[in-house]
C-alpha cells in the first residue's frame, strides 16, 4: 500500500517537516517474534536498529503494530544483549503516526477535507500496547466534511493477528465478519484505521463479501483535500 | 467426556472451525456476553478507583505467591487447629483416591457438589459415578451440563451455550417440565435439588480463596447451592489448588467484590462465605467432619517458571473469556480443556504438556483484550508469546523453521529485500491462474478474503524516484 | 495421613528459589506500595465504592444497593413497627410456620406473629425447617457498601436457617449498620474466636445461568427483607 507511505510524507511536508526514509530498512521482525522464533526475530530487528543508527530524529511509523514491536517488544527481545540500550533508545524515539502529530507536534487540524461518513477501527496493538485511542479521533474530528460514526465493536480485534489469519483462517474470518458487520451497522461509508495490516484483513473480507464499504488508512484521509 | 485418543490440535481445529461457521450460535454467545459487558462497565464505575483496585489486588495475589510455602503451612496449621483434616495431593489420582476413601469409610451413597473446577480437573464425577455413588451437581449451570453429559462450556457460566428450549428438552428426560421460561426452568431445578440436599451424605465444594491467617476457605457464589452443600451433609470435602492462598482475612474486602464485578458485573455476588472447620461446640448446625484437599497437579511446574507463574494469581473470574474475541467465536468446548479461554491457553500447556497444547497459544490474534480486563493484571497475551517462544526453542516445527530462516535471511539483507519487490510482482502475476486453488500459497487467506493487487510502484520506488528528481532539479 | 505434603512443599520451595521475572512482576506501582505498607485496609478504602461517614449516608447507600438487588429494605422506629411488617408478609404469603433462632429481636417478632416456630438454635429437623415459608434471623451487621447482611452461626441461627426458607427476614439494630467490607471483617475478628462459618448475604439468591437472564431464588431465598429498627 504505497499510498499510505506517500500520504505520510506529504502530510509531514505540508507541516513543514522533512522526511527521510533510510533505504536499508526491511521489517521490524514481528512475524518471527510472534511465531516464537526469537533468534531470527533478533537478526531482523538488528537490521532495523542498523537502519536508524545514524540518526537522532524521531522515527514515525504508520502502523500501531510495528510501533508496538519497536517500543514494547524490542526491550524484551534484546534484554541481556549488547544492543539492549540501543533498542530501548530507539523505542523511546519511535512514534505511531497519529500520536506523533497530536502529542509531539501538537497539531490536530491538518487542513484536510473528506466529505464522508467514516468509522474508526482501533488496531489492537496501537490501542492496548501503546494506549492510542484519542489521537486518531482528534485528527479525524478536524477533517472538513467528515462525519465520525463510532461502531459498537471499534475496539474488538479484526482477526488479523499475523500468521494466525491463515493458521486459524476460520476463526480469523469469523472475527473479520463481526468487525465488518459492526462497521457497516454504524452507517459509515469508510472504515479508517491506523494499521495497514488490519485494513488488509478488513478490506479483504468486506470486498469478498461485496459489502459497500471502503477501507482507508488514517494518513490517506488526512492527506485528502 | 472420553479424553483418550483425542489429538488436542486436531480436535481444536475441527471444533473451532465448526463453531466459527455457526453464525447463529456465535450471535447467541455475543448477545449473552453483551449484557455482561454493560452491567460490568457500570459496576466498575461504582468503585472509587477500579484501576487502582486492580493494581492492589494484583499485589495481594503476588504476595500470596511469593510467600506460598509459609502461607500453605500456616493455612494447614489453622485448619487442623479447628478440626479440619488436610490432605495434599500431587496429582489427580491421589486426590481421587483420597476422596473415594472418605466416601467409602463414611458409607456414603448420595453426594451433593457445588461448583468446583478443581473437581472437573481431576474428573471426579466420572470416578464416583463408576463406583456407584449418586453424585449431583447443584450449581444450576453445572446441573444442566451434567444432565446433558457434557463438560462445562465456560468455567463461570457452565451452560451459556444452551438455549432455553434445549434446556427444557434436557429436563424433560428427568421429569415433566412445563415451560421453557428461564424462571420456570430454574424452579424445576430448585425442586429437583432440594431433596438431594436434604438427603446427601457428603457435600463436595471448591474454594475461591484459602485464608492462611485464620484457616478458612472462602466461597463466592450466587445461588446458595454452596451454602447448602456446606450446611446440610454430615461431611464436607473442599478441593482447592495450592495457589489459592490469601495472607489475611481482610484481603477478602478487596478480592471478593472484585471477583463478583469482573466475573458477573455485580458489586459483590450474592453469597460470600467462609468455612473453617466442622460445626463448633455451641454452633447450631454444620458438618461433623471437614476435609480440605490441597491439589498440586501441575501447579508447581508452572510455579517453577519465573515468568508465567504470574498466571497462578488467577482468581477464576472468567472475565478474560467474556471479552475474548476468540472465545466468542469458537465457544468453550472447542478448547478441549478444563479451563477455557485465555487463562486456559496459558496454564494448560504447563499442566498437560507444552507440545500437546501449544496450539492454544497460537490460536490467538494477541489482541490483549484479556490482559486489559484481568482484575489481577495477569500478563495473559504476552504469556501466549512466551509459550510460543518456549515451544519453538524446545522443539521447532521443521517447515516453520525453514520459513523463518528464509525470512531472517532475506530481511537482514536490504538489497535482497528490495530485489524481492519486482520478483514478488512477477510472482503475483504468474500466480493468477492458480488463485483460488489449493496450489496457491495464499489459498487459506483467499478462500474468505481478497488480497490487494501488487502496486505498480512500491513506496520505496516512489521515494527513490522522488529523491532522484529532487537532485536533478537542483 | 497427609498425602504428598513433603514433596509438594519441597517443590514449591525449589520453584520459588528462582526469582520472579521483572518484566512480569511489577511491584513498584503506587498501589503495590500501599498494599505492602502497614495500612493496606486504608488503601482498599480509597478504591472500593464510597460510603459517607454518617449513619444517614450508610442508610442511603444500603438503600441504593437494596433497590438494585431487589432486597426489600425497611427502616422503622420501633420493634412494633417491624412486627407489623412481618405480620403483613406472613399473611400475604400464607405462612403456616416460621423458622427462627433464639435472640432478643427475633424472639419478640416470633411471639408477635403467633405462628408455630421451628427454632434452628434448638437442633432442628431438616424437613420441618424446609417446610417453613419464612425465616426470621438477626445478623452480625449490615454492610452499607454492598447492601449485604453479614451473618454468623450465633447471630443468625447457624448455616441453614438463612438459606432454606423461601423468604428470609432480617432484623437489625441501628448500631449494626456498618460502613464497608473492611469494617465487616474487622468486626468479625474483633469479636474473639472465629466461628466455623460466616457469610455476606447480598440480596435474594439468584442465577443467570440460563441465557444470562436473572432469576431470583435459585436455591436460597426468593425474597430478602431487611428491617432496620432505629429505636
Ligand atoms: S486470568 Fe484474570 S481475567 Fe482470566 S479468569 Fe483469571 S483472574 Fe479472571
Amino acid at each position: 500500500m504505497p499510498q499510505v507511505g506517500v500520504s505520510v510524507v506529504e502530510v509531514f511536508e505540508r507541516l513543514g517537516h522533512s522526511v527521510d526514509y533510510p533505504r536499508n530498512q526491511t521489517c521490524c521482525g514481528q512475524p518471527a517474534f510472534n511465531g516464537g522464533f526469537h533468534p531470527e526475530a533478533r537478526e531482523v530487528a538488528a537490521t532495523f536498529l542498523n537502519a536508524f543508527r545514524d540518526s537522532r530524529d524521531p522515527v514515525v511509523v504508520p502502523s500501531g503494530s510495528c510501533a508496538a514491536m519497536v517500543k514494547v517488544f524490542y526491550p524484551e527481545l534484546f534484554a541481556g544483549t549488547a544492543r539492549e540500550a540501543e533498542a530501548k533508545a530507539l523505542g523511546a524515539r519511535t512514534w505511531e503516526f497519529s500520536t506523533f502529530i497530536v502529542e509531539q507536534l501538537g497539531v490536530t487540524d491538518l487542513g484536510a477535507t473528506f466529505a464522508k461518513k467514516v468509522t474508526f477501527h482501533d488496531g489492537c496493538h496501537g490501542l492496548r500496547e501503546l494506549g492510542i485511542q484519542s489521537a486518531p479521533r482528534r485528527l479525524l474530528e478536524k477533517v472538513r466534511g467528515l462525519q465520525l460514526a463510532e461502531m459498537k465493536e471499534c475496539a474488538t480485534c479484526c482477526g488479523f493477528g499475523g500468521s494466525f489469519a491463515v493458521k486459524y483462517a476460520p476463526i480469523s474470518t469469523a472475527m473479520a465478519e463481526v468487525k465488518c458487520k459492526s462497521a457497516y451497522a454504524s452507517g459509515a461509508e469508510v472504515i479508517v484505521s491506523n494499521d495497514p495490516s488490519c485494513l488488509m484483513q478488513i478490506n479483504g473480507y468486506a470486498e469478498k463479501q461485496g459489502m459497500p464499504i471502503q477501507c482507508l488508512h488514517l494518513a490517506e484521509v488526512l492527506n485528502s483535500r | 467426556m472420553s479424553e483418550t485418543k483425542i489429538i488436542p490440535l486436531q480436535q481444536f481445529k475441527h471444533d473451532s472451525a465448526e463453531v466459527a461457521a455457526d453464525g447463529d450460535r456465535r450471535e447467541f454467545l455475543r448477545t449473552a456476553l453483551g449484557g455482561y459487558m454493560n452491567t460490568r462497565t457500570a459496576t466498575q464505575h461504582g468503585y472509587q478507583d477500579w484501576e487502582a483496585a486492580r493494581s492492589g489486588a494484583a499485589e495481594i495475589k503476588w504476595e500470596a505467591i511469593d510467600r506460598l510455602p509459609e502461607l500453605l503451612e500456616q493455612f494447614e496449621a489453622n485448619l487442623i487447629k479447628n478440626g479440619t483434616k488436610v490432605f495434599w495431593a500431587s496429582d489427580e489420582e491421589e486426590a481421587r483416591q483420597y476422596i473415594l476413601g472418605i466416601l467409602r469409610e463414611k458409607n456414603a451413597k448420595h453426594v451433593i457438589k457445588s461448583k468446583t473446577m478443581t473437581s472437573e480437573e481431576i474428573h471426579l464425577n466420572s470416578l464416583l459415578e463408576a463406583e456407584g455413588f449418586d453424585v449431583v451437581e447443584s450449581d444450576l449451570g453445572e446441573y444442566i451440563v451434567q444432565q446433558n453429559k457434557e463438560a462445562p462450556y465456560h468455567f463461570v457460566f457452565p451452560c451459556m451455550h444452551l438455549k432455553r428450549a434445549e434446556i427444557k428438552a434436557i429436563f424433560e428426560k428427568i421429569a415433566a417440565c412445563p415451560s421453557d421460561d428461564p424462571e420456570a426452568l430454574t424452579m424445576f431445578a430448585r425442586q429437583q435439588l432440594r431433596e438431594k440436599y436434604l438427603r446427601a451424605d457428603v457435600g463436595i465444594s471448591g474454594g475461591n480463596f484459602g485464608i492462611a491467617e485464620t484457616g478458612h476457605i472462602a466461597i463466592t457464589e450466587n445461588e446458595g447451592n454452596a451454602r447448602l452443600t456446606c450446611a446440610m451433609p454430615k461431611v464436607h470435602i473442599a478441593i482447592m489448588g495450592i495457589e489459592k492462598m490469601l495472607p489475611r482475612l481482610s484481603d477478602l474486602s478487596l478480592l471478593q467484590p472484585m471477583l463478583g464485578t469482573a466475573g458477573a458485573g455485580q458489586r459483590i455476588t450474592c453469597y460470600n462465605s467462609i468455612y473453617g472447620g466442622p460445626k463448633k461446640p455451641g454452633e447450631t448446625d454444620g458438618p461433623e467432619e471437614m476435609h480440605v484437599v490441597l491439589l498440586d497437579n501441575g501447579r508447581t511446574t508452572l510455579l517453577a517458571d519465573p515468568e508465567q507463574r504470574d498466571a497462578l494469581r488467577c482468581i477464576r473470574c472468567g472475565a478474560c473469556l467474556n471479552v475474548c474475541p476468540i472465545f466468542k467465536n469458537i465457544g468453550g468446548h472447542s478448547y478441549g480443556t478444563t479451563y477455557q479461554g485465555p487463562i486456559g491457553a496459558v496454564i494448560t500447556p504447563h499442566y498437560k504438556g507444552l507440545q500437546e497444547f501449544k496450539h492454544l497459544a497460537y490460536a490467538s490474534s494477541l489482541c490483549g483484550a484479556c490482559t486489559e480486563t484481568c482484575p489481577v493484571k495477569i500478563d495473559l497475551h504476552h504469556h501466549l508469546l512466551r509459550i510460543r517462544r518456549n515451544s519453538v526453542s524446545e522443539h521447532p516445527p521443521l517447515m516453520e523453521k525453514v520459513a523463518m530462516k528464509g525470512f531472517a535471511f532475506a530481511f537482514t539483507r536490504p538489497w535482497l529485500y528490495h530485489l524481492g519487490t519486482p520478483l514478488a510482482r512477477l510472482g503475483h502475476w504468474l500466480s493468477k491462474p492458480i488463485q483460488g486453488t489449493k496450489l496457491d500459497p495464499g489459498y487459506l487467506w483467499r478462500k474468505t478474503r481478497t488480497l490487494p493487487d501488487m502496486p505498480k510502484e512500491s513506496f520505496h520506488e516512489w521515494f527513490e524516484k522522488r529523491e532522484q528528481q529532487k537532485k536533478a532539479g537542483k | 495421613m497427609n498425602g504428598s505434603r513433603t514433596q509438594i512443599l519441597a517443590k514449591v520451595r525449589a520453584a520459588l528459589a528462582v526469582p520472579n521475572d521483572p518484566h512480569v512482576r511489577h511491584g513498584d506501582t503506587a498501589e503495590a506500595h500501599m498494599i505492602r505498607s502497614g495500612d493496606r485496609v486504608a488503601a482498599m478504602r480509597q478504591w472500593l465504592p464510597l460510603v459517607g461517614p454518617s449513619h444517614e449516608d450508610r442508610k442511603a447507600v444500603f438503600a441504593e444497593c437494596s433497590a438494585k438487588l431487589k432486597t426489600r429494605f425497611e427502616v422503622v422506629d420501633s420493634p412494633a413497627a417491624a412486627h407489623a411488617i412481618i405480620a403483613a408478609i406472613a399473611k400475604e404469603e400464607g405462612w403456616q410456620s416460621v423458622a427462627a433462632h433464639a435472640t432478643g429481636l427475633v424472639d419478640a417478632a416470633c411471639a408477635a406473629l403467633g405462628l408455630p416456630v421451628v427454632l434452628a438454635s434448638a437442633g432442628y429437623d431438616k424437613d420441618a425447617l424446609a417446610a417453613c415459608a419464612g425465616g426470621i434471623t438477626g445478623c452480625l451487621a449490615l454492610v452499607a457498601q454492598t447492601g449485604s447482611v453479614f451473618v454468623t452461626p450465633n447471630s443468625a441461627g447457624g448455616r441453614a436457617l438463612s438459606v432454606i426458607p423461601p423468604h428470609h427476614i432480617v432484623l437489625a439494630t441501628r448500631a449494626q449498620l456498618i460502613s464497608d467490607l473492611p469494617a465487616a471483617w474487622e468486626m468479625l475478628q474483633a469479636a474473639g474466636e472465629l466461628p466455623s462459618f460466616a457469610s455476606l448475604i447480598t440480596g435474594p439468591s439468584r442465577t443467570g445461568d440460563i441465557e444470562r437472564i436473572l432469576v431470583l431464588g435459585a436455591h436460597g431465598p426468593k425474597k430478602l427483607t431487611v428491617i432496620l429498627v432505629e429505636d
